[in-house]
């Protein structure tokens, strides 16, 4: 099978017209290490004759070193990757590995059985065509296969091959294939897996790997290699699909010529067909797709073009062309499900970058409704999402985008998380549906303005954050801050930590995600006081960079004032004004910021006043200078 | 309808990738080695900004001791692309003479090739460098991400890469930091073969089986390139005909014995002497682990 050597030595051109035509199918293989994955795929590698003969020297000298198998080759250490992994002989990370026979090429996704499970095997499945479900014969269903399934179901693999290994141990005894068959398809049903195929194997022996071989004469479905070779490939699906295309580039070397530049994710297009490009609903026709090799009469799914229209229509990275009868839909506010993807927790209120197809845009999780466990798929009540997580949640984001479901299309319904800060992946997601049409939804238009209602006061609005550790002297200086202004006869108010504590935030505790919360309200009050013409002064916390940064992208261009009231932690806690120190150093308090919660420095604040050092009268008077100095109250 | 080819898919793939490193990074540059890898990458760059040629330079880290015919199809390409070449060679290897016959290929490789590079890297300001690098080469490859993350040192860390999931590619970076990124990740060796015959790129001639002049060094067949290359007591350059499966410094890429001067033939002795293609270099040989420690200190 596989490669025909005596075609190659005989008809070399004739090898490669042939190879030219195969199709890609990638595919993942999930499982514990136990279940004999890696020694599979190494079968694979060595059954399709792709190994070199280095390769092979050097795993038969690493089979007797690290193998398992005695003296017998171990096709495991094929696909074991970094060093490290390999003297613990385990993998730990996604790696992707190629093979090919004479109808297909494919491409497996190999991620581990251990702890990061749910991150690799989400982040392999979700370019997976069909997923290998491998399930000890001699163990049947266990907690582990439950877990994988539903992650398969999840991620929306199409096709499911339950790979019944080490029948070799069980005498390929067929009652014991059955009964596992039953008990899974019993499983299955309740995730809503529909395509699954069921093959009793011996990767180690090689039956029903690629051939049938002799010891289970009662199984008459496909070999592994045969059903990989021709089930489907989601992109046939997705051409029949309406047409998407995230633009990614618009290429625009002179006047002549503009055009759109991405990959079409669905459907297909021709020269002449009528589109509408979401989120901003303007129509057009196509006029040319444009290749290097020259124009196509049709471009579909899985092809990366260049689209040119007919009108001169305002389109940018990020929007979508669609079909002009099936658009994609817009929407601000999902349910979606998120799969939490590192060691800091999701937080609901905190402001993330979520990238979905070319769209980036700021989002914040506004609810997790539910968390689901994956050993058991109970729902458990959630306030955030730990790493590893699964939840389903509700998710806001700045401005509307175009999108679909995701179990619809991949591409315009999958989405990540970036922190803000760390810039690092931290989550990724599936939209499940618009909450609302955000097309019903306006701004109420005034005709007073911010503007307006400040040079009535006459004054620039603008909120002055005064962020510091408990006792810093916040609350001591805004208050002197104030009255100041006041005197001045500027207009202002002053949010301060405690009080409002008591009333707006009183349902909020000292959780990191509650303190996010209360950063989240605190700041759109600011915001709108702002709106009403106000200087607002704010004295709280605010421990955390991120929150910062979204109270700051809320207000307009330098209408936010972050003044950091540094004061060292041992001064905070020798003044401890409330007695709350004491109370956290004797472990009554927790979460204490300085203590056992952080205190996140700010980096370029708009003051910084070294407390410790200035009268409170002197660092009053630096904040006024301040304000002068940009404009924002009148010089005396 | 028809479904794409496993060809086609890899191509519009990279094309995906090389235009979501030109929409979302400031200042991008290709690593142009010569090598018939790079001949295919900078194939499809053309391909995915065409009309326009491609919005970014060509850097060469040169060694000084490539082969005198990569040299001229180098120079060739550029002109004909119509793109900047930018080539560097690290200046305190030159001073100090670093070379593979005294230094060996280790200190050579790390001087001229480690620190050349990120010395262009700082040098120039590039925040996104495409390297030519494909996951079937080399165990460590295959476990590494398309957008790789490099710190301002230029290290990579294994154990924190970032996800990647579905066609999304985070390219959010601190100052400073920067990102290799790989649009060749999913090809195989056969498959950019496949694609060169099929498109007809234009390689090398080294690559081609022609009578060449070699000696025979630990096992190897070393091509004397010109009169730098010190030949010891006994050794006489003796004409062979050879060809070469991958290109770098000529001290240091073994030649094979090749009857192969055309490209379905060089695709056909590949499939039937089933050497992996990284066997004629040098640098690997020390041990499998060799490459991943090469590559947290920065190499590409």
């Amino acid at each position: 099978m596989a490669h025909a050597s005596d075609m190659i030595a005989g008809d070399i051109e004739g090898y490669l017209k042939a190879h030219e035509h195969k199709g890609l199918l990638r595919f993942i293989t999930c499982g514990s290490v136990d279940d004999g994955k890696s020694t599979l795929i190494g079968r694979l590698l060595f059954e399709s004759k792709l190994l070199f003969e280095d390769q092979l020297a050097a795993i038969k000298a690493d089979s007797k070193k690290y193998g398992t198998q005695g003296e017998e080759m171990d096709f495991a250490l094929l696909v074991d990757g970094l060093a490290a992994e390999r003297e613990q002989g385990i993998t730990i990370d996604v790696a992707y590995r190629f093979f090919s026979t004479d109808k297909r090429k494919f491409i497996v996704a190999d991620t581990p059985g251990h702890e990061q499970y749910t991150r690799n095997m989400v982040t392999g499945a979700s370019t997976a065509d069909a997923a290998i479900l491998m399930v000890d014969a001699r163990h049947g269903i266990l907690t582990q296969t439950r877990r994988h399934s539903f992650l398969m179901a999840l991620i929306g693999i199409r096709h499911l091959v339950v790979a019944i290994n080490k029948m070799d141990l069980v005498d390929y005894s067929k009652a014991r294939f059955d009964e596992i068959v039953d008990e899974y398809r019993a499983f299955a049903k309740q995730l809503g897996l529909e395509d699954m195929t069921f093959i009793p194997l011996s990767a180690l022996k090689g039956d029903n790997v690629i051939e049938h071989g002799h010891h289970m004469p009662w199984y008459h479905g496909p070999t592994l290699m045969g059903y990989l070779e021709t089930v489907e490939v989601d992109e046939e699906r997705l051409q029949h699909t309406p047409l998407r295309m995230p633009v990614q580039w618009v290429n625009r070397p002179n006047l002549d010529f503009r055009g759109f530049t991405g990959m079409i994710s669905s459907g297909s297009v021709k020269p002449g067909d009528a589109i509408r490009v979401q989120p901003s609903g303007k129509t057009s026709r196509i006029k040319r797709i444009y290749t290097y090799e020259g124009d196509l009469e049709q471009a579909i799914a899985g092809q990366s073009v260049t689209l040119l229209l007919e009108d001169e229509i305002d389109i940018s990275r990020g929007d979508v062309i669609s079909g002009v009868d099936a658009p994609a839909e817009t929407a601000d506010q999902f349910e979606t499900t998120l799969v939490w993807m590192h060691d800091q927790p999701l937080l609901p209120g905190r402001p993330y970058l979520l990238k979905l197809g070319t769209q980036t845009v700021s989002a914040t999780v506004s609810q997790v409704k539910y968390q689901v466990n994956v050993n058991t798929l109970e729902h458990t009540a959630a306030k955030q999402l730990d790493l590893n997580g699964i939840g389903v949640c509700t998710l806001s984001l700045s401005r509307p985008v175009a999108f679909d479901p995701y179990k619809e299309n991949a591409d315009t319904g999958g989405y990540i998380l970036i922190d803000r800060m760390t810039n690092n992946t931290v989550g990724a997601g599936m939209l499940h549906f618009a909450l609302r049409r955000s097309q019903n939804i306006h701004m109420q238009h005034v005709d007073i303005d911010k503007q307006a209602r400040g040079i009535a006061k006459g004054q620039k609005p603008a909120v002055l954050w005064f962020t510091g550790l408990s006792g810093a002297g916040k609350s001591t200086i805004a208050n002197l801050v104030e009255k100041k202004l006041h005197a001045a006869g500027q207009h202002t108010y002053l949010l301060d930590g405690d009080n409002v504590r008591h009333g707006l935030n009183r349902d909020l505790g000292f959780t990191d995600a509650d303190r996010v919360e209360n950063i989240r309200r605190v700041a759109e009050v600011a915001r709108l006081m702002a709106d009403a013409g106000l200087i607002v002064l704010t004295a709280f916390i605010s421990p955390f960079r991120s929150e910062r940064q979204m109270a700051r992208d809320l207000m307009e261009e330098g209408e936010f004032i972050e003044i950091f009231v540094d004061t060292p932690l041992d001064v905070a806690e020798e003044r401890d004004p409330k007695g709350l120190y004491k109370k956290a150093r004797r472990g009554e308090l927790k979460n204490f910021t300085g203590i056992d919660s952080a205190y996140e420095v700010p980096e370029s604040p708009e003051l910084h006043l070294r407390a410790a050092e200035l009268s409170t009268e002197e660092a009053a008077d630096a904040v006024i200078a301040l304000l002068r100095e940009r404009e924002l109250i009148a010089c005396d | 309808m028809t479904a794409l080819t496993h060809l086609q898919k890899l191509e519009a793939e990279s094309i995906h990738i090389m235009r979501e490193v030109v929409a979302e990074t400031e200042n991008p540059v290709m690593l142009y080695s010569v090598g018939k890898d790079s001949a295919v990458m900078l194939h499809l760059a053309r391909k995915a900004f065409a009309p326009a040629p491609p919005p970014f330079p060509l850097l060469h880290v040169d060694t000084r001791w490539k082969f005198r015919a990569m040299y001229t199809f180098r120079d060739n390409m550029a002109r004909e692309m119509g793109m900047d070449l930018l080539v560097h060679i690290n200046p305190e290897g030159v001073e100090k003479d670093i070379n593979p016959f005294t230094h060996g290929s280790a200190i050579h490789t790390d001087v001229m090739k480690t620190e050349g590079l990120k010395q262009a890297l700082n040098q120039y300001g590039f925040d996104a460098a495409f390297g030519g690098a494909r996951r079937d080469e080399e165990k460590s490859r295959a476990k590494e991400r398309v957008f790789s993350f490099r710190t301002a040192q230029h290290r990579w860390d294994p154990k924190n890469q970032r996800p990647e999931l579905w066609k999304l590619y985070n390219t959010r970076k601190h100052k400073g930091e920067s990102i290799r990124v790989f649009p060749l990740s999913n090809w195989t060796e056969l498959d950019i073969w496949q694609y060169i015959y099929l498109q007809d790129i234009p390689i090398v001639p080294l690559y081609y089986a022609a009578e060449r002049p070699v000696v025979e060094r630990d096992g190897a067949l070393i091509m004397v390139d010109d009169d730098r290359m010190p030949l010891k007591p006994g050794e006489v350059p003796m004409m062979r005909k050879v060809r070469f499966r991958t290109l770098g410094c000529y001290p240091l890429t073994g030649a094979i014995e090749s009857q192969a001067d055309t490209l379905p033939a060089i695709i056909q002795e590949m499939l039937l002497t089933r050497t992996s293609e990284r066997q004629g270099r040098v640098i690997d040989h020390d041990s499998a682990a060799s490459m991943e420690k090469k590559k947290q200190e920065g190499y590409f």
